[in-house]
């Protein structure tokens, strides 16, 4: 299994841990982010996604990288979809492995967090009415 | 234009859309930057103008600050805040 990834194909949330822990792990966190139906008080019908895919791969291991320096959690991957992706399916699984729950779970939230911060991937919504780029942090990124 | 004397300019979902085209090439000159290239196409594509303030800039795949000299055969990215996940 690759550690990062970018799709258009379905996310399998087993696949994604399988192989990850080692004998030394206590814990596998799994974090599965789902498309919904209902945001900021419009019904969405899907998303399409956009992304900068010869950067994403660099910025997954700087965030990586990072996950490993401030938690030690070594064991991390990253898969994420582009193109359409339908409600009720995974836009983006998040898998640490770590020897305790707390690292790993702090892991797979500061990821995500930087997810969402960092890397060049863009959703289009589709809602009823209408379609629109989301926006993420304006504030934008120099290092 | 070669390559070489040219820097690629990428620009991506809502930036792409108000630029007409995701990919470009400008000419490369000694002390160019990221910011001279933006207001450039600011100045051809005014739909890009919302944007100034938000997009970030990317030199071959690193996060820089606008102000960075750009070298021939550099690619130079556009990139609206990001909102994946």
């Amino acid at each position: 299994m690759e550690r990062f990834r970018i799709t258009a194909e379905p996310l399998d949330e087993h696949a994604i841990a399988e192989g990850l822990s080692t004998s030394e792990d206590g814990a596998v966190v799994v974090f599965s982010g789902i498309v919904r139906t209902r945001n900021k008080g419009r019904k969405v019908l899907h998303l399409e996604y956009e992304a900068y895919e010869a950067m994403v791969y660099p910025v997954f291991e700087r965030v990586a990288e990072d996950v490993s320096r401030r938690f030690g959690v070594e064991r991390l991957r990253i898969h994420h979809r582009i193109g359409r992706v339908d409600i009720g399916e995974s836009s983006v699984l998040v898998a640490a492995a770590s020897p305790h729950r707390g690292s790993a779970f702090e892991a797979a939230r500061h990821t995500m967090n930087e997810i969402k911060r960092i890397v060049p991937i863009w959703k289009r919504e589709f809602f009823e009415g209408g379609d629109v780029w989301v926006e993420g942090p304006k504030e934008p990124v120099t290092e | 234009m070669t390559g070489s004397a040219a820097v690629t300019v990428l620009l991506f979902a809502a930036a792409r859309e108000a630029a007409g085209r995701g990919r470009l090439e400008v000419p490369h000159r000694e002390g160019l930057t990221a910011a001279d290239v933006w207001k450039n196409l600011e100045s051809e594509r005014p739909a890009l103008a919302p944007l100034a303030g938000s997009v970030s800039v990317a030199v071959n795949h690193r996060f820089v600050p606008r102000d960075t000299l750009l070298a021939a055969g550099d690619e130079l990215a556009f990139l609206p805040p990001v909102s994946g996940g």
